[in-house]
């Protein structure tokens, strides 16, 4: 019997199976295929996308010119009726889709950079880099939103680029916490800590090890992130510190408040932007708490239940 | 009658996926007052499971059948009011990593008084009292009792949570794993103590681990679990000297022994899926003994003498087993 | 079914040419701080340490097996990643092949992590679950740049998986670890440290969390392995009958100082020290009939922090003495065997 054979006889059943075509590898259509809520989200946010993306060919009419009617109500032609300049509200939408989740997007990815970039930095290294970027992250999060906005504004001027970078200022401090939180726990998980007694550099252990660890997460975090930038985009351009001349969902909702559509009684420029915004945001948050739910399964397991064990009564005794 | 019956108890396990995974299948023993049991096996081998069906504390993903008798009256039932009469009061528990379990905000007193107010056996002063005398008696200096978990070390704490499944006077003492993680000083110590309190409490004690030599000094006798089932039963001293089941053999042999000059093997192979059915005996594909009817018939754990339970085709054939055993 | 013949071990292969031996560590001292937080730091408490390791001198030779054995907080996982320089020793030295790598920086050291590997003692934790088996086996060589060309790193890594035993290997490449049994793993993490041809393995309790009917392969294996490769192998454990069957020499330690060390089936049969006697005669047996004479000392292992001053084990000591408060015996050989040395008053008298 030669020393092979305690292994060999190891490969089971299981083994003698080609090896599976991704295995861990994607994890995010793991989730989006077990997770109802995940499905609807992420369809929610490619449904907007699309439509931004195709823009060009499928705007009806020009999102500038003026083809009726102030506060024309719904028809055939224009089925969400006219804004306060007469111009197509379909058209608005979705030329103010594209300018929203662009700047959403954008304002994302610089957050995303910056806090993640600061969150391994401070995570991986620790010690005084560690305290000094937490504590500048501190400082961030601790300066009023509003004032910095409207500070920034006017010192810069309003301009989308300007608005992007101010929601990006709000927003990098929670995903540079997450990331550090996340990369000092892989950090100290024995794979990693082997792979430095392998003397890898600590490039490759970032790059190979920590971030595809706590990529999901982060992926969680960053579609996360892109609701609140939409919300604020909102927001702040609400508070007149977008572009003027810019057509975002913001705006839309902005120019009827002003221009007194609801007390003209046109629902149709106000709410449908709104109802835009809504949904970009649901679908946003359902998809992100789905991959957060699937990277926790202690959530599924739940210790309270009421419910018990099942207890299998014995079948009748058979006669004789 | 016995203190504890065990009739052939089955449990399944509901997974994600939908399979299910048959963790214990068909077992039986009898435990008497001031019997050590050991419960050894591997991880998987179900031995957990089934201390965990003993208390009802099993997850609603699990499905029992079988029955368990305690004192004449059956507790294999999911009515919590039955199961309550009996957990911590007839039998109960030190858990696997016990010493890790303990509530950090509450002093070890605290967590020793607890059982017995919620289960009615002592209150107030009364209750206190006992816990000291508890203390005392897993050897615990008593004014530690005010104490919280984290400044013990992990003997005492280990020592706390025999403490506390003592509190309500059981007489089923169910151990899992209680030494696993310390050192072997400290476990020599723990060991020593369980010994006494079965002795001076007249406990019933079962102890499960998957270390054959801890049970070897502890327990008078054992079962060997594999694969869900039990494969052998008997007197340590047999189980060692002349093992009737394969896989009770080449364990022993597996173990290294301290100042023995044997051959130290091990056991080629994984054990068998347990969410598909096993046809025949469980172990053939691992077994040196295996022949024919092993692949096809799955033994049944047979008595072969008044103490001894054995599930191996070798003890029907004396000719192919050769010196009558396996 | 693998079976060791445990007949006397055959003597280690010759060292290398000058005589060095492979390692060679000397009074060495590595410490841990003990935080004292702002109120102690403003109350003026004294900065604590826990004495990790605490004066240790041994040496391996190529070849050779030592195991490392004590309770949890002996020192023993530390000893090892000090050698490795995974932490900084406080002083000592520590010599590969003759040269010191004690202050080395970490940068110079990098292209010597090719000759001194280490297996971890959590098989489960160990290996990236997000890198299949022929990844985790071919990281050293991407690391080092050894064999480049996908070919020439692929031939490696089959070389290494065959000599782990983890046949056929093209079977194991593709899985994932979570594919794998705990053994299975332990193989491939033992695959991964052989590709670079490591000189010194240092193995952490390497079956501690295997079961029992497969820790018998594992170690077989690294027997087998250091001797057809002529590598020496430091072998941590908590298992006194591991080391008994396994190694060449053992070295018990208690509270960060080596207290007995010598030729595994001198230092088993014939115990020399007062805490090794105590903890051979607590290892329970096998086999029921063997009665136990244990000697249970009382307590528990001291603190690291709090080293009892004199002979470090003297609170605890069955046959203590007077002169064993005061006095912090040496390693001294045992009369009649120079190989065998304990640090104990009581040796030669």
């Amino acid at each position: 019997m030669g020393m092979r054979t305690d292994v060999t006889d190891d490969i089971g059943e299981e083994l003698k199976r080609p090896a599976p075509h991704r295995g861990r590898r994607n994890w995010f259509w793991r989730v989006i295929s077990e997770s109802t809520q995940a499905k609807v989200g992420l369809g929610v946010l490619l449904f907007f996308i699309a439509i931004a993306l195709l823009a060009p060919w499928i705007m009806p009419y020009d999102p500038r010119t003026s083809v009726g009617e102030p506060y024309e109500p719904p028809s055939w032609e224009h089925p969400l009726g006219l804004d306060d300049g007469g111009v197509d509200m379909v058209s608005l939408l979705i030329q103010g889709g594209r300018v929203s989740l662009v700047v959403g997007f954008a304002a994302t990815l610089v957050a995303v950079l910056i806090g993640g970039g600061i969150g391994i930095i401070a995570g991986y290294f620790g010690g005084w880099s560690d305290s000094l970027l937490m504590r500048i992250t501190d400082y961030f999060l601790v300066i009023p939103d509003l004032p910095l906005a409207i500070v920034v504004a006017a010192v810069w001027g309003p301009s989308l680029s300007h608005l992007i970078f101010v929601i990006a200022l709000l927003l990098w401090t929670t995903t540079a916490r997450i990331v550090r939180a996340q990369v000092k726990s892989v950090r100290e998980r024995v794979y990693v800590r082997r792979a430095g007694s392998l003397g890898a550099s600590d490039l490759r252990i970032v790059f190979r090890h920590v971030l595809p660890q706590i990529g999901p997460l982060l992926a969680a975090n960053v579609v996360l992130t892109v609701a609140v930038a939409i919300f604020d985009e909102t927001a702040l351009t609400f508070l007149g510190l977008g572009d003027p001349t810019a057509i975002t969902w913001g705006s839309i909702i902005t120019f009827a408040f002003l221009r007194t559509a609801i007390s003209a009684g046109a629902w149709w420029a106000v709410i449908p932007a709104g109802l835009c915004v809504a949904f970009v945001i649901m679908g946003c948050f359902w998809l992100g708490q789905a991959i957060e739910d699937a990277l926790n399964p202690r959530l599924k397991v739940s210790y309270l239940s009421t419910r018990s064990f099942r207890v299998l009564k014995p079948s009748a005794p058979e006669d004789g | 009658m016995s203190l504890l019956e065990v009739r052939d108890l089955h449990v399944w396990f509901d997974r994600p996926g939908g399979e299910r995974l048959h963790a214990v299948q068909g077992v039986s023993l009898d435990l008497d007052a001031g019997d050590r049991m050991g419960l050894v096996g591997e991880s998987g081998c179900g031995k957990t499971t089934i201390v965990l069906s003993l208390l009802g504390l099993l997850p609603p993903s699990a499905t029992v059948a079988g029955d368990v008798r305690f004192e004449g009256e059956s507790i294999l039932v999911d009515d919590e009011e039955t199961l309550q009469l009996h957990r911590w009061t007839g039998i109960s528990m030190v858990f696997q990593g016990a010493m890790n379990a303990l509530n950090p905000v509450k002093t070890v007193e605290t967590q020793i008084v607890e059982p017995m107010e919620f289960h009615g056996t002592a209150e107030g002063a009364d209750a206190r009292r006992r816990a000291g005398e508890l203390l005392e008696l897993v050897g615990i200096p008593t004014d530690a009792g005010a104490r919280y978990p984290h400044e013990f070390s992990g003997g005492m704490r280990q020592r706390a949570a025999l403490a506390m499944a003592l509190a309500c006077d059981p007489k089923v003492l169910l151990a899992d794993e209680p030494t696993t993680a310390l050192d072997v000083m400290v476990q020599a110590q723990i060991l020593e103590l369980l010994v006494a309190l079965a002795k001076e409490l007249g406990l019933a004690l079962v102890l499960v681990t998957h270390d054959l030599p801890v049970v070897a000094q502890v327990c008078d006798r054992a079962a060997v679990m594999y694969a869900g089932e039990i494969v052998e039963t008997g007197p340590m001293d047999l189980l060692f000297h002349a093992p009737r089941h394969p896989y009770t053999r080449l364990l022993f042999a597996a173990t290294p022994g301290l100042h023995g000059q044997d051959e130290v093997v091990s056991i080629p192979g994984t054990p068998p899926r347990l969410d598909r059915e096993i046809v025949g005996c469980p172990f053939h594909p691992r077994c040196d003994r295996a022949f024919d009817r092993c692949r096809v018939e799955r033994p049944e754990l047979r008595w072969l003498s008044e103490h001894r339970r054995a599930a191996c085709h070798l003890n029907d054939e004396p000719a192919v087993a050769g010196r009558g055993g396996a | 079914m693998s079976r060791v013949q445990a007949d006397p071990r055959t003597p280690p292969t010759a060292n290398d040419s000058d005589g060095a031996p492979l390692l060679e560590v000397t009074d060495l001292f590595a410490t841990y701080p003990v935080r004292r937080g702002i109120v102690g730091a403003l109350k003026r408490e004294r900065r604590r340490v826990v004495r990790a390791v605490d004066g240790v001198t041994f040496s391996l030779d190529r070849g050779e097996m030592l195991a490392l054995v004590g309770e949890s907080g002996c020192g023993k996982t530390t000893t090892a990643k000090a050698v490795l320089r995974l932490i900084d020793p406080v002083s000592g030295t520590i010599r590969l092949s003759g040269r010191d790598i004690t202050t080395t920086p970490q940068r110079q050291l990098r292209p010597l992590r090719k000759t001194m590997q280490m297996i971890y003692q959590d098989p489960y934790e160990s290996l990236d679950p997000r890198f299949r088996v022929s990844q985790v086996v071919e990281e050293p060589l991407a690391i080092h740049g050894e064999h480049r060309g996908r070919g020439a790193r692929h031939g490696q890594v089959v070389d290494a998986l065959t000599r782990a035993e983890l046949t056929p290997p093209e079977l194991f490449a593709d899985r994932y670890p979570h594919e794998l049994s705990g053994g299975q793993r332990q193989r491939v993490a033992i695959a991964a440290s052989l590709v670079l041809g490591p000189e010194l393995l240092v193995a952490d309790e390497p079956v501690s969390m295997l079961d029992v009917s497969v820790r018998a392969g594992i170690l077989t294996l690294l027997d087998r392995l250091r001797r057809e490769n002529d590598m020496g192998v430091l072998m941590i454990t908590h298992d006194l009958s591991t080391a008994a069957h396994f190694a060449d020499r053992i070295a018990v330690m208690y509270l960060g100082r080596i207290v007995e060390e010598g030729p595994a089936r001198k230092v088993i049969e014939d115990p020399q020290h007062p805490y090794t006697k105590a903890l051979l005669s607590v290892v329970p047996r096998r086999d029921p009939r063997e009665r136990l004479a244990p000697q249970i000392l009382r307590g528990e292992t001291p603190n690291p922090i709090d080293v009892p001053a004199g002979c470090r084990f003297h609170p605890r000591c069955p046959v203590v003495r007077d002169e064993c408060r005061a006095t912090d015996p040496e390693l001294r050989p045992v009369p009649g065997a120079p190989d065998h040395r304990a640090a104990c008053v009581l040796i030669g008298t």
